[in-house]
């Protein structure tokens, strides 16, 4: 099993997740986060007082797949949240050493 | 009343009476005691605009320009002062306001609205219940040190503020309110005929706008500024909040200038045309600066530009053609603009919401105009005998003396209340608060749980 965490674009999260939907995927977890990368901030006037604000707001979406699903599912998010412009956002995709559905306490491939 | 006795006077004298009312002139005989309903209509209207400009809508511009961690200790010092003032207005500031005594305070005579009742008091308004122009003139009371509450947002102890605001109610603002405004004050030029000092203030450019202004600009200098001013980002909370604030302000500023010519009368209208000028132009010329300088126009511009224009009008809202309120409204939108943008950067200080750089500019613009534009025939008040040849020649002048005096003793003032208060219960709140947010070390409350 991987995790799959893509920092995106906030608008593209309907796409992302009608693809991710279509390849079959079950759920995934979405939160609202700020960070930057090197598209850096941007910049706020208040009365003629300059700010740079660093942290940009982005979503970050979370899922776990099983093995032979990750590559599948990193071209889907990807093909959803690609504009080709700076800070379209990253992908991190980690080992997850087990899962288990609280409700019936299936583990493992059973429980994502 | 209202029922008509062998000895009342003949119907000539009661038609008299009645024309009387509808020009807001005196009555001579029987409906002396009497309040006149339209105008007692219009004042309690504009007495509650008044507080709507404080409750919520000075609060709310304060509050939504604030980070959110502090947003709550905006809204509960604007509250509490509409409190504590009521309070003082009962107990002795009326009096020492507007009651007959010294040029420079008044009396002792209406303490405790001792006497002040529905019955007219012929002195201000010849037709409005003297309760009502007591409440009228509270609500003025009110604001004035709740202006003072943006310039020093974000760091002062609440209890300290309270401490500052009373004395300075009695320090500066019962002492301007009768030497403005009272009937044997010294600047009155408008309604005392021994005033020393022919100025002129229709709503309060020197009694609210320049009283409250230079003592925050003095007050926010003397604090210091807000911790990681200049190095991390301070931005607005909720420019939403502010823009309602705004809008409010605007609203309740029609009871402010209209209302202050004490009845429903032409002179009142003529304010109300002028307020929203001013207001308009105020507006559009932070916009097209802004748009000049920085290629955007900003809604907190806007709105910055709207209070510019309605507080910079107050003082000669009731004296000005519409042009002249145009003239008013353009001026107040460079000057405050500079203020706000430039002056304070250059200069360094940290009046973390512009008290200064709008009310004290605008107001002190505002009165020195009203001085080159103020007419009879807007306001024939100004036709009297005792400021006629003033009026379109050296009342300029009258309005900078005044200014002057008001500024120096309200600097003065702030100045020595800041080192007593700072001496003994201190001003500014410890590091730890101030990073941590006034609302929660202060109020024990948030503004927004999630």
């Amino acid at each position: 099993m991987k995790k799959i965490e893509a920092i995106i674009k906030p608008f593209r999260l309907e796409e992302v997740k009608d693809l991710l939907q279509s390849l079959g995927i079950q759920g995934m977890t979405v939160s609202e986060v700020k960070g930057f990368g090197r598209q850096k901030g941007h910049t706020e006037v208040y009365r003629g007082a300059e700010y740079t604000v660093d942290f940009l707001p982005k979503l970050k979406v979370e899922v776990v797949v099983s093995d032979a699903q990750v590559d599948e599912a990193v071209a889907a998010i990807i093909k959803g949240a690609k504009t080709g412009k700076i800070g379209d956002g990253k992908i991190f995709v980690s080992t997850i050493q087990d899962a288990i559905r609280i409700r019936t306490d299936e583990r493992g491939d059973q429980a994502v | 009343m209202g029922v008509i006795q062998a000895a009342d006077p003949s119907v000539d004298q009661r038609l008299a009476d009645l024309e009387a009312y509808v020009r807001n002139a005196p009555a001579q005989s029987s409906l002396r005691d009497v309040s006149g309903p339209g105008h007692n209509a219009w004042i309690m209207i504009s007495s509650a605009l008044v507080l709507f400009m404080t409750l919520p809508g000075l609060a709310l511009f304060y509050g939504g320009l604030v980070r959110r961690k502090n947003v709550l200790s905006v809204l509960a010092q604007c509250l509490a002062l509409s409190g504590i003032v009521t309070v003082l207005w009962w107990a002795c500031g009326y009096s020492l306001s507007f009651a007959p005594g010294n040029p420079f305070l008044g009396g002792t005579s209406w303490l405790f609205f001792n006497g002040v009742t529905d019955r007219p008091n012929a002195t201000y308004s010849p037709w409005l219940s003297h309760n009502l122009h007591a409440m009228y003139q509270l609500m003025f009371a009110i604001i004035t040190p709740g202006l003072i509450v943006g310039a020093i947002a974000e760091r002062m102890k609440f209890r300290a503020l309270m401490i500052f605001c009373t004395a300075w109610m009695f320090l500066v603002y019962f002492p301007s309110a009768h030497l403005l405004w009272g009937a044997d004050g010294w600047m009155n030029g408008l309604g005392n005929d021994a005033a020393r000092i022919k100025a002129i203030d229709f709503a309060g450019g020197i009694v609210v706008h320049m009283t409250s202004g230079w003592s925050a600009l003095v007050l926010c200098i003397l604090l210091g500024k807000r911790r990681g001013y200049g190095r991390e980002p301070i931005v607005p909370h909720s420019m939403v909040l502010c823009m309602v604030g705004t809008g409010m302000l605007w609203f309740g500023w029609y009871g402010f200038n209209a209302g202050s010519s004490l009845a429903a009368d032409g002179i009142a209208a003529n304010a109300f045309v002028a307020t929203t000028l001013s207001a308009a132009v105020g507006l559009c010329g932070w916009a097209v600066l802004e748009l000049i300088v920085r290629g955007k126009p900003s809604i907190l511009g806007m709105c910055s530009g709207a209070v510019a224009g309605l507080a910079t009008i107050t003082p000669a809202s009731g004296f000005v053609s519409p042009g002249g309120a145009v003239l008013i409204g353009a001026l107040a939108a460079v000057a405050t603009f500079v203020a706000c943008t430039t002056l304070k950067s250059k200069l360094g200080y940290d009046d973390s919401l512009d008290t200064f750089g709008v009310h004290a500019v605008g107001g002190t613009l505002g009165t020195l105009m009203a001085g080159f534009l103020a007419t009879p025939s807007v306001n024939a008040g100004l036709a009297a005998p005792r400021i006629k040849s003033f009026v379109g020649s050296t009342l300029w002048l009258e309005q900078i003396k005044a200014g002057a005096l008001i500024l120096i003793g309200s600097v003065l003032v702030t100045v020595v209340l800041y080192k007593v208060l700072d001496a003994t219960v201190g001003c500014r709140v410890n590091e730890d608060v101030e990073r941590q947010g006034l609302d929660l070390a202060e109020h024990g409350e948030e503004g927004y749980t999630h």
